[in-house]
């Protein structure tokens, strides 16, 4: 089951899947998509990512990529430095140890699961964005923000899900 | 995979349970720590920033490419559809400007002369580079953007940015091919303006709203909404006599500007080197005077 050399290289190139594919989501975030306001209300991909993947694979998803996912976020956006990491590890932390309950459930169960995650998430991370600048920011977009990030969250994990069929289906 | 040995197995999961839930503390750890340095400005922060930016600004621009072809082609169809309209405005816009040329004439002509008669020595040294933008902020805390220059087509802290109609912000951190502009609605940003027509100076401040608003306005000023406002150039950091945008609301606590900039359609930003050391210098290494390496485009 080991076998070869060149099969070991495969296996490792596909285990590389969830943190590629959660990094190019990253890129997504910030990218500038001619979408009026899209700069600013951009869905937290990262969120969705760190979610899906702490619960299902958190073995090719180890803390160090997902402090580098956020760390990244952070410095694209220009957002103070270290605030998308904490966010993302404490994310992570909560999911790896809650995944049992929704391991093998149906999707509106997941769903469900990520409409709680998020906007604590979007909280603690707005809380510590202010601790970080020194003072109170303005949540007026955060709610846009939200609500794009729950409604793509089903189109996110259907990448997710295919991705991992392709990919991860170990033989 | 199987466990080989039992005994081992028996000895390796916990010890693998604790190293990673050391790890995850350990990271956790880290992200507070560079959160404090960062709110210190720390210059070790600035440089993971620039490097990891440097480093992801090729993929960001290979990104972006597509985006902004896609872009063009529908505004293209959509300049199409509007030809006639945008013709008959065009030839009205047309004539207005030519008489504003002979006005221009006119009043350079005076200016020379009397700058002449005054040994008025001119502030010429304007040079500006073109960037495309390669990333937008993707948050709600912050409004900046990336460019694909850098310090190596001689992008400086501080320097201007300005995109089409107006001032959009200002040069916050310079790596070697990319650079972030803090745009002039960013709860950080504080740009030194004035008045046009009275010449009365303040702060424009952003508060992440679409519109900034005006502090440290000279007391009993009647400001009426439309008023235009420039840069002054005070602090050294900009030329004076950017337009930057007009008053849109004038209420008992704040006095809003809507910036002349159309934040929707940028594309591209030209960063203006105005010849001298801005208030943002002190982080920065001593700047070097780079010629830009690749032609001036605008």
């Amino acid at each position: 089951m080991r076998g070869g050399l060149f099969q070991q290289i495969d296996r490792g190139a596909r285990h590389l899947f969830p943190f590629a594919f959660s990094t190019l989501l990253v890129l997504l975030g910030v990218l500038p998509l001619p979408i009026p306001g899209y700069g600013i209300m951009a869905p937290a991909f990262g969120v969705m990512a760190v979610y899906y993947w702490a619960i299902h694979r958190p073995d090719l998803m180890p803390a160090v990529a997902v402090f580098a996912l956020g760390l990244l976020q952070d410095v694209l956006t220009g957002g103070p430095t270290g605030v998308n990491a904490l966010v993302l590890l404490l994310v992570y932390g909560v999911m790896r140890n809650q995944r049992r309950p929704f391991l093998g459930k149906p999707f509106p169960v997941m769903w469900i699961g990520f409409v709680i995650v998020a906007p604590c998430a979007l909280a603690v991370q707005w809380l510590v964005a202010s601790v970080a600048l020194d003072r109170l920011i303005p949540p007026a977009s955060a709610g846009p923000e939200l609500l794009l990030t729950i409604a793509l969250y089903p189109c996110v994990t259907w990448l997710f899900v295919t991705g991992q069929r392709a990919f991860l289906r170990e033989p | 995979m199987k466990p080989r040995d039992g005994s081992i197995m028996r000895y390796a999961a916990p010890l693998k349970a604790a190293a990673q839930r050391f790890a995850f503390l350990l990271l956790i750890g880290t992200t507070v720590g560079l959160i404090m340095l960062g709110k210190a400005d720390t210059i070790v922060v600035d440089q993971l920033r620039t490097t990891v930016t440097d480093a992801f600004a090729p993929v960001l621009a290979a990104l972006a490419q597509p985006i902004a072809t896609v872009n063009r082609a529908i505004l293209d169809v959509h300049s199409l559809l509007n030809l006639r309209a945008e013709n008959a405005r065009l030839r009205a816009e047309n004539a207005r400007l030519l008489q504003w040329e002979q006005v221009a004439r006119e009043l350079a002509a005076q200016n020379q002369a009397l700058g002449a008669q005054l040994h008025f020595v001119p502030h010429d040294d304007v040079r500006s580079v073109t960037g495309r933008i390669i990333a937008d902020s993707g948050g709600s805390f912050v409004r900046s953007l990336l460019l694909d220059i850098g310090a190596r087509d001689g992008v400086a802290r501080g320097q201007a940015a300005v995109a089409g109609d107006g001032l959009i912000g200002r040069v916050a951190e310079v790596g070697d091919i990319s650079s972030r502009v803090l745009l002039i609605t960013d709860l950080n940003s504080r740009i030194p303006v004035m008045i046009e027509s009275t010449r009365d100076h303040a702060i424009l401040a952003g508060d992440n709203s679409d519109q900034p608003k005006l502090m440290y306005l000279p007391p009993n000023l009647a400001l009426k909404p439309g008023e235009r406002i420039v840069t002054s150039g005070d602090g050294g950091a900009f030329p004076p006599g950017l337009p930057v945008g007009v008053v849109s609301a004038v209420s008992e606590n704040a006095v809003r500007v809507t910036p002349f900039a159309d934040w929707s359609r940028l594309e591209f930003v030209r960063i203006i080197d105005y010849g001298l050391k801005g208030i943002l210098d002190p982080i920065d290494p001593p700047p070097t005077p780079v010629r830009a390496k690749r032609p001036t485009k605008s």
